[in-house]
């Protein structure tokens, strides 16, 4: 199978905008969270868009684009194209799509009647609207469509990305995820549910965890073929070891309890990298910081690992920017590449009480160096869990 | 819409709209096509809904395929309204 390297990454984030910013915020123990929610409240469309082209995206697509925009120029092919347009495909997760234009367009037809309702209402709601973006600003005619499965979304993408280039489909692909859902129905509909926090914090793994933090942001890949890459003397940051996919076929929203389908996930990609469970040096975890999600998510890692499982540092992204949805396996593949590059691990926030059984070395509260490798580059498993089931592992290695 | 439909209140009305969907205000003019201006078939449904509330003229598809300047949905809709 053809290796597969990350030569960009772009992220908007409740931490600001920047890929540099999310990791070298995370680590140094900052929170995006304010008032129970993790909004990207630095970030300004018109600093990004022409007016035309902020009328025409979802705030979403807005995300996608601008976090696009950052990885493609540090792949370094933003002006002169590396490779023939239809040889680039495009792969981008949503959980959601353009729920805000979609609430809004509701409003109007509610409160005006059906002829008042904006020919643009679809052409932004729709899921694929983000990646169809993404491809006509920077001329990708290569595969190109979204993906939807819901907080798995984005490291389904990239997975996809990944197999799209080994099977030869795409040299290179540009692939994350993006959400905007922050927004009267979304909250309203999750609080029903009781997924999301009434206490307004985030702490995965703690006893007094109540539900996930709703944030938004996106967070873009650009993935390459690695002889390709190499040949045009492109900066490598991270290698795609391996991807692993299941679905818990279970319950609509709750995990299995057993951790049997995440483990399936994290044994699927650990074979397809062609590695054992002692070669993993760091789990960044879903860890949303929900009863369900945190318990039988640390029984799947110790499924999947076994003894070494307690030898590891596991810490949560969501403790610092809450809940990204479709965007969460995105944004946090790119801080566990930096987490690699950097040599450190950014700890789980917010993590004081540790619950019962909740044992793992769940990193609390500081930063510290990633365990040494003994001069091997150092690999990290990064989880995504969404509802409906959908399990997705990146395993991702050091360049 | 009765017969007094001004051409200038037309004018106005469609030069306004151009201009929220991102046209350059200072290159709206009768003579400009809707390819200079970069306004597209989904901007012209727009419009038609604008101006269908204002004076009742809809366009459709096959109409949108005539206007190629402003001038030309100015005209239109004066003649229709």
């Amino acid at each position: 199978m053809k290796e597969v390297v990350i030569t960009g990454v772009g992220a908007i984030t409740p931490l600001g905008v920047g890929a540099d910013t999310l990791f070298d915020r995370w680590r140094a123990g900052e929170v995006g969270i304010a008032d129970g929610e993790a909004p990207c409240a630095s970030f300004d469309p018109l600093e990004f868009f022409t007016r035309k082209e902020a009328r025409r995206s979802d705030r979403f697509t807005q995300f996608a684009l601008a976090a696009a925009q950052e990885a493609i120029a540090q792949s370094g092919w933003a002006d002169d194209a590396a490779y023939e347009p239809g040889r680039i495909g495009c792969v981008l997760g949503t959980g959601i799509g353009g729920l805000g234009t979609l609430e809004a367009g509701f409003g109007v037809l509610k409160d005006e009647g059906p002829d008042k309702v904006s020919p643009l209402a679809v052409p932004l709601m729709m899921g694929n609207a983000g990646s169809a973006a993404i491809a006509m600003a920077h001329e990708l005619r290569g595969p190109v469509f979204g993906v939807v499965s819901a907080c798995a979304a984005g490291a389904n993408a990239i997975a996809t990305a990944v197999r799209m280039v080994q099977t030869g489909d795409a040299d290179a692909v540009v692939a994350g995820g993006s959400e905007a859902a922050l927004t009267p129905l979304a909250r309203a509909a999750f609080a029903a549910l009781d997924a999301t926090s009434t206490s307004g914090v985030c702490r995965p793994f703690d006893a007094r965890r109540d539900g996930f933090i709703m944030g938004e942001g996106a967070g873009v890949l650009v993935l390459e073929d690695a002889e390709k890459a190499r040949a045009r003397g492109a900066q490598i940051l991270a290698t795609v070891r391996g991807v692993g996919q299941s679905s818990d076929a279970h319950h609509l929203t709750a995990p299995r309890a057993d951790g049997a389908g995440a483990a399936a996930a994290i044994e699927s990609a650990l074979a397809d990298a062609g590695i054992g469970a002692a070669d993993v040096d760091y789990v960044n975890a879903h860890g949303t910081s929900t009863p369900l999600n945190d318990r039988s998510e640390t029984v799947a890692i110790k499924l999947a690992l076994g003894e070494h499982a307690n030898e590891i540092p596991v810490s949560s992204t969501k403790s610092s920017i809450g809940h990204l949805l479709g965007a969460a396996g995105a944004v946090e593949a790119i801080a566990t590449i930096a987490s690699l590059r950097q040599g450190v691990v950014a700890p789980t926030l917010g993590l004081e009480q540790p619950d019962e059984g909740l044992d793992l070395d769940f990193v609390p509260g500081l930063a510290r160096p990633l365990p040494a490798t003994n001069g091997r580059k150092p690999i990290a498993i990064s989880n995504s869990f969404g509802f409906g089931g959908h399990n997705a592992v990146l395993v991702l290695e050091a360049a | 819409m009765s017969t007094t439909t001004d051409a200038t209140q037309v004018e106005a009305t469609v030069y306004k709209s151009l201009e929220t969907f991102g046209a350059e205000p200072t290159a709206i003019k009768r003579e400009a096509t809707f390819e200079e201006l970069d306004v597209d078939s989904l901007d012209l449904a727009e419009l038609s809904q604008i101006v269908e509330d204002e004076y009742g003229v809809k366009f459709n598809s096959s109409d949108v395929e005539n206007l190629k300047t402003v001038g030309d949905a100015v005209d239109f809709i004066v003649q229709r309204a």
